[in-house]
């Protein structure tokens, strides 16, 4: 029954309404593998089992009853970012260590109302804030993907790491992620997985815990590309009780999956070819290049002039909002508050110091820092002057190209407690240096698994589309994923 | 515009932080690290630009004023650290 673990979404949900197996079945499945990978890769933070054999059960009765919704009976990982009403939702901070919301997230409520079960809670980089999941409260997580050339334990990426190395490892058929700078897309690319951020105000973020609110956007990391398609379907939605959720209707995103890009132009921009960069990640995306112009797309030279701002940008704009939207952590109404105070000032801050990690507090730092009297001109102001411009690239671009190809990331996989990264923060921020600038322009991005790494490891190619236009994105990502026949999973050590 | 401790003792205390002498000394090499990278957006012509609060084009919605949640006190205390009778308890502001 353990082979049940390795479908696709796609075909598990064919599997149930064939009633090959049944959700029960499907879910005990995964308590299964959960209970033998979890304790070595540390992806669930919290499980729900009991949950999740409640939920398989009623989607067993729709399903035998002919009333199966689109994803009836999936048992699906969420990460611990989006409010579940009665399940503990902390963020991986210790300032929400015990925060129980009395609410749903629009975007789980999506899901369940479309029969999907919930197995439990993934790790991530608290608040989101960080690409390797180490800044997280209840500990790191482990990639399930390990080099050829040495037995050392690599992150998943983040801050969705746990999304990433559950849907990797065959935990769960798919899982929800967040992406403010990259975090859906970085750790797909380190995990051999999919993921895709729609364009900014598809989802909704209403009961997601806030960390840079112009920029975080909801998306699914799943094993192929007609999977993301499906989750994307469930996810997304106008959601009045976010004021920048778009009305826009949904386009039938699997629609797009297996159609023909001939005649389609995608640019490729001068401006992603860094220095620095390993070979092999070039090598790839001039492969992908390839791999398009075979399936009749035309490729155009373009350019993106300030890239190179994106990243500098973003770590004014991100920790400004942080700043701001973790201001609601004082102690008082809800998540931790110090037992050691004696006064009012003394409690906001020793809850405060108490309650957050270290990258949380610096980004908060740096976000009041920029925010400050006689700062926030030099800073702030210019950083969403400079965001306009990136804004504007893409504006320009689009005149010649319908849809752009680039690297995910500028690495694979690095292993947990890099030294380097540690000590110098600007070092973990470079590896968002492709995948940023889509969150300051709002457009959505894809990263689909392309290819190995001479150590073994994944690496991924990042599609950005257009504004609404996910369905471009998924119809050049599926032409990837086909070309690339990308079917390598990590062995099971665990 | 390199920034010295006591600056990163004034943001820790606007941040409502509290950070140790020691920690100070090291948050402020690290900051000093990330505003420096950040300094070469200097480079960028932003001349007539105005700034980017949102990237959704959009006019702001309006609903009607109407009331269509509430009467959730047990809910909104769940979470207090202290609380009495759907009240939350807070430490004395006023000496």
């Amino acid at each position: 029954m353990s082979d049940l673990t390795k479908l696709t979404l796609k075909g598990a949900l064919d599997g149930l309404k064939a009633k090959q197996f049944s959700s029960t079945e499907l879910t005990e499945a995964f308590i299964g593998a959960i209970e033998k990978a979890n304790p070595a890769l540390n992806a669930y933070v919290l499980t729900t089992f009991d949950k999740a054999r409640e939920m398989a059960g009623e989607s067993d009765r729709r399903l035998k009853a002919g009333e199966a919704r689109a994803l009836e009976g999936a048992p699906l990982g969420i990460k611990d970012l989006f409010c579940t009403k009665g399940v503990r939702t902390t963020a991986c901070s210790g300032i929400l260590d015990t925060f129980v919301p009395p609410y749903e997230s629009t975007v789980t409520q999506n899901l369940w109302d479309d029969g999907a079960v919930m197995l439990g809670k993934l790790n991530m980089d608290e608040f989101a804030m960080g690409s390797s999941n180490e800044t997280s409260h209840w500990g790191p997580v482990t990639n399930p993907w390990k080099s050829n050339a040495s037995n050392a334990p690599l992150t998943p990426g983040g801050s969705s790491g746990g999304s990433a190395s559950a849907v990797a490892a065959d935990l769960c058929l798919a899982a929800t992620a967040s992406d403010t700078g990259g975090s859906i897309r970085q750790p797909a690319a380190f995990t051999g997985t999919v993921g895709i951020k729609p364009t900014y105000g598809r989802a909704s973020r209403y009961g997601m815990v806030a960390f840079a609110s112009s920029l975080d956007q909801a998306g699914p990391i799943t094993k192929t590309v007609e999977d993301a398609a499906i989750m994307l379907q469930s996810m997304c939605s106008h959601d009045a009780k976010d004021s920048t959720s778009l009305p826009n209707a949904l386009p039938d995103f699997s629609s797009f999956v297996g159609k023909s890009i001939k005649g389609l132009r995608v640019g490729i921009p001068d401006e992603y070819r860094l220095d620095g960069i390993p070979g092999e990640i070039d090598a790839l995306w001039e492969q992908g290049i390839q791999w398009l112009k075979d399936a009749g797309a035309e490729i155009v030279r373009i350019s993106l002039p300030n890239t190179k701002y994106a990243l500098p940008c973003y770590y004014i704009v991100a920790p400004a909002e942080a700043s701001s939207n973790l201001a609601r952590y004082d102690g008082m109404r809800f998540g931790h508050r110090t037992e050691a105070a004696s006064s009012l000032t003394d409690t906001y801050e020793l809850s405060r110091s108490e309650g957050f990690g270290a990258e949380v507090k610096r980004r908060i730092m740096i976000g009041t820092y920029v925010l400050s009297a006689g700062f926030y001109d030099a800073y702030y102001v210019k950083a969403l002057k400079v965001r306009r411009r990136i804004a504007e690239d893409f504006v320009n671009a689009w005149n010649s190209c319908d849809v752009i190809l680039t690297p995910a990331t500028p690495s694979a996989a690095f292993q947990l407690g890099d030294t380097e990264k540690a000590a110098d923060p600007v070092q973990m921020y470079l590896n968002d240096v492709f995948t940023v600038t889509t969150n300051l322009a709002g457009l959505p991005g894809m990263a689909v698994p392309a290819g190995l790494d001479s150590k073994g490891l994944p690496l991924g190619l990042q599609v950005i589309g257009k504004a609404l236009d996910e369905g471009t994105t998924l119809a050049v990502g599926a032409v990837l994923e086909k070309a690339a026949g990308f079917t390598h999973k990590p062995s099971q050590w665990w | 515009m390199a920034i010295d401790v006591a600056t990163v003792r004034k943001v820790a205390s606007l941040s409502r932080l509290r950070e140790s002498d020691e920690r100070l000394e090291s948050l402020a090499g690290q900051l000093n690290g990330i505003l420096g990278w950040i300094e070469q957006l200097n480079e960028v012509d932003v001349s007539g630009v105005q700034p980017m609060t949102s990237c959704v084009e959009m006019t702001q919605p309006l609903r009607d004023d109407v009331v269509t949640d509430g009467g959730k006190v047990a809910d909104v205390v769940s979470n207090a650290p202290k609380s009495l009778d759907g009240f939350f308890i807070v430490p004395k502001v006023v000496e």
